[in-house]
């Protein structure tokens, strides 16, 4: 493998790492607050369905993005009534979700637009374009660093700017701030939030209302920068591989930010070859695929460091009397 | 305490919930622009005013049926299984090599054979899962969805690498020997005068699915594997504090529960396709989630609720054939239940419990 193949495959590693990162996070501020969120799949294709077809229809990405992140908050909103205001069960809540988002998008696509459940096309300002950051161009030519800089570095869309920043971004929420502070403990310990007299139900409202700004994101990321458009399932399990890399990365940003540029390398080492060939003994394409899911039992299995979840996960909190 | 009566919560939720989800339903129906009295004429028409129309429907009901156990027995011991798809498609992976493989003489002694392929396949794949959360504590609903996943690709590779015939482009096994056929109930019940279920692909399984659906029940509530089953489920550590050991149960559930999938494949794999194709769960395993809520994990209550999904399903082909309603309007519904039914019970049942509190106060 020459540099040039090199960068190109770390090149859609970022690419196509950006929707679980996105989505990954937004698994790892529900989840620290105690709200499993096994739906993270369906808000993520909510998302990319409307932004497509919003972008389709005025033109502007910003709209559709916009309207993407209203897709899926509205998709959390369920979950949080569900799981927080009438104390049911979040896994089944999740589920749910997933099968909504997985068939009121085609319902809604094929109503307006004919396509066999897909938006037309996006194009010009439907899309969100590739940014080339400043000397990008000039220092092309400069050896090794150069086209490092232009391939990987520079020509994303902003959204997978976003996407690297909101790695530091939440490592400081959850860890230097109040806010955060708050948000941990509800997810550890919510009575004791709770006699604090601090809000449960808002705070774990406001951890699922980021969760689903950033799924938001993901999926307009999806339909508006990786692809142009939204086709049925285009997701294709990005939101059980976004939670297995939070499993992975054990509820942790930074780690999850490698879990899922792994989990993105993975990706696009599969979409490049099709079988690795390591000297007669041959990968299977297939093994690449499911790696991601066998590396998270593995890691869940307590083999290779021990992944414990936030300890109030999944539990309803009820208020003593 | 202050409850409601059992019929209440055993009935009258459900159906209130399911009232609700048809509401919505409608709804959506109305939003694209369609008639949801003329939609449900229609269902009706396909799926239960003819009987091949029956025969679908009830080729449909034996699939979630299969699955709908599946989710229920693990429920009765508190663990949720999302992994029925990916049993089911390893199931089928059983059941091929059965039929493939061994030179069956009759299909009687095949279906036999191929069931036990099914529900060993099927339960193996549970295994792994179930020891992890019994002996590692990784959590069952992570690690199923995991090998839902896994399943994908292993089958994906078997059917590529190694069953697919030379040549063939699909990724399917080649059709099984005419021996392991299974009679369908064209071949049952259809005579010259009377052409009944032509063409539909309802078959022997269905009778299978029902004995599935009794020994379930005098397994649950009439042995003491059940009883251990049930106990564990209400409170893991009075039946530690009774002598009842997790990781027995833990295993033992999942191994029921795995194997009950597996024996869906026998349906599709056996019974309708007659070979081994990718996609041939086509989502069963996760409609078990709904059925089994629906059905509240009682064997009853599960075949009335498989028997709904079947209606729905077969109804469902006949509106995206006939109308411009989708087949995901069934996905949308299957979600709704599975909302009301499952997530928002408390929605309905608290204010229904008050309901009777008030009603019951009022007469005393």
């Amino acid at each position: 493998m020459d540099y040039a193949t090199l960068l190109q495959v770390l090149d859609s590693t970022v690419r196509l790492a950006t929707p679980l990162l996105l989505a990954c996070l937004a698994g790892l501020f529900s989840e620290r607050a105690g709200i499993v969120d096994i739906g993270l799949e369906g808000k993520m294709l909510a998302s990319a369905f409307l932004s497509a077809a919003i972008a389709a229809v005025t033109g502007s990405v910003w709209l559709g993005l916009l309207a993407g992140i209203a897709a899926s908050m509205i998709m959390s909103g369920i979950h949080g009534l569900a799981s927080i205001t009438f104390r049911g069960n979040q896994l089944i809540s999740g589920v749910a979700i997933n099968f909504l988002a997985s068939g009121i998008t085609v319902l809604i696509a094929q109503d307006w637009f004919s396509q066999g459940g897909r938006t037309p096309s996006l194009m010009g300002d439907g899309r969100f374009e590739s940014i080339t950051l400043p000397f990008a161009e000039a220092l092309r030519g400069v050896p090794i660093i150069g086209p490092l800089y232009y391939e990987l570095i520079s020509g994303h869309s902003i959204l997978v700017y976003v996407a690297f920043l909101m790695v530091p971004l939440t490592w400081w929420i959850l860890f230097r701030t109040r806010f955060g502070l708050r948000l941990r403990a509800v997810g550890e310990a919510p009575e004791a939030v709770d006699t604090a007299g601090v809000s449960v139900v808002g705070l774990r409202f406001a951890a699922i209302a980021i969760c689903g700004l950033l799924t938001g994101l993901a999926g307009a990321y999806l339909a508006t920068g990786l692809q142009a458009g939204f086709v049925r399932e285009m997701t294709a399990g990005r939101g059980y591989i976004a939670l297995a890399a939070l499993i992975f990365a054990k509820w942790r940003p930074w780690y999850a930010l490698y879990a899922c540029l792994l989990f993105g390398l993975l990706q696009a080492v599969a979409l490049r070859y099709q079988n690795i060939d390591l000297g007669g003994f041959i990968i299977p394409v297939q093994f690449m695929d499911a790696l991601p899911y066998i590396l998270t039992v593995v890691i869940l299995a307590g083999f290779v460091g021990k992944a414990i979840p936030p300890r109030a996960g999944g539990e309803p909190y009820v208020k003593e009397r | 305490m202050d409850k409601m009566p059992a019929w209440a919560d055993a009935v009258l939720v459900p159906l209130i919930s399911i009232l609700l989800a048809a509401i919505l339903s409608a709804l959506v129906i109305l939003a694209i622009g369609e008639n949801p009295v003329e939609a449900f004429k229609l269902m009706v028409d396909g799926a239960l005013m003819r009987s091949s129309g029956w025969g679908y429907t009830l080729y449909y009901t034996t699939n979630f049926i299969f699955t709908g156990l599946c989710v229920a027995v693990a429920f009765h011991a508190k663990m949720f299984n999302i992994g029925g798809e990916g049993q089911a498609m390893i199931g089928g992976l059983g059941v091929a090599l059965a039929c493939l493989f061994i030179p069956f003489p009759h299909w009687s002694i095949a279906l036999v054979v191929a069931t036990l392929a099914a529900a060993a396949f099927g339960a193996g794949w549970a295994f792994i899962p179930a020891w992890l959360q019994a002996k590692r504590g990784s959590h069952i609903v992570i690690t199923t969805i995991m090998f839902n996943f896994i399943a994908a690709a292993v089958l994906n590779y078997v059917l590529v690498n190694l069953l697919r015939p030379v040549g063939a482009m699909e990724p399917a096994t080649g059709r099984f020997p005419e021996a392991t056929h299974l009679p369908t109930f064209q071949d049952l019940f259809a005579t010259a005068e009377n052409p009944l279920f032509r063409g539909s692909p309802a078959n022997v399984t269905f009778f299978l699915a029902v004995a599935a659906c009794v020994a379930f029940w005098y397994l649950i509530w009439r042995t003491k594997l059940g009883y251990e089953i049930r106990a564990f489920g209400h409170s893991e550590s009075a039946a530690r504090y009774a002598g009842i050991s997790p990781v027995r149960i833990t295993v033992v559930a999942m191994l029921i529960s795995g194997g009950l999938a597996g024996m869906m494949a026998l349906n599709t794999t056996m019974g309708e396709a007659e070979r081994l194709v990718l996609n041939a769960t086509e989502g069963a395993g996760f409609i078990g989630i709904a059925v089994a809520l629906m059905g509240r994990s009682h064997p009853v209550g599960v075949f009335l609720a498989a028997l709904l999904f079947g209606f729905l399903y077969q109804g469902g082909a006949e509106l995206a054939l006939w109308t411009n309603i989708p087949r995901e309007l069934i996905t949308v519904i299957q979600a709704l239940v599975i909302l009301f039914t499952g997530a928002l019970d408390n929605m309905v049942r608290l204010p229904l419990e008050k309901l009777f509190l008030a009603t019951r106060r009022r007469s005393s």
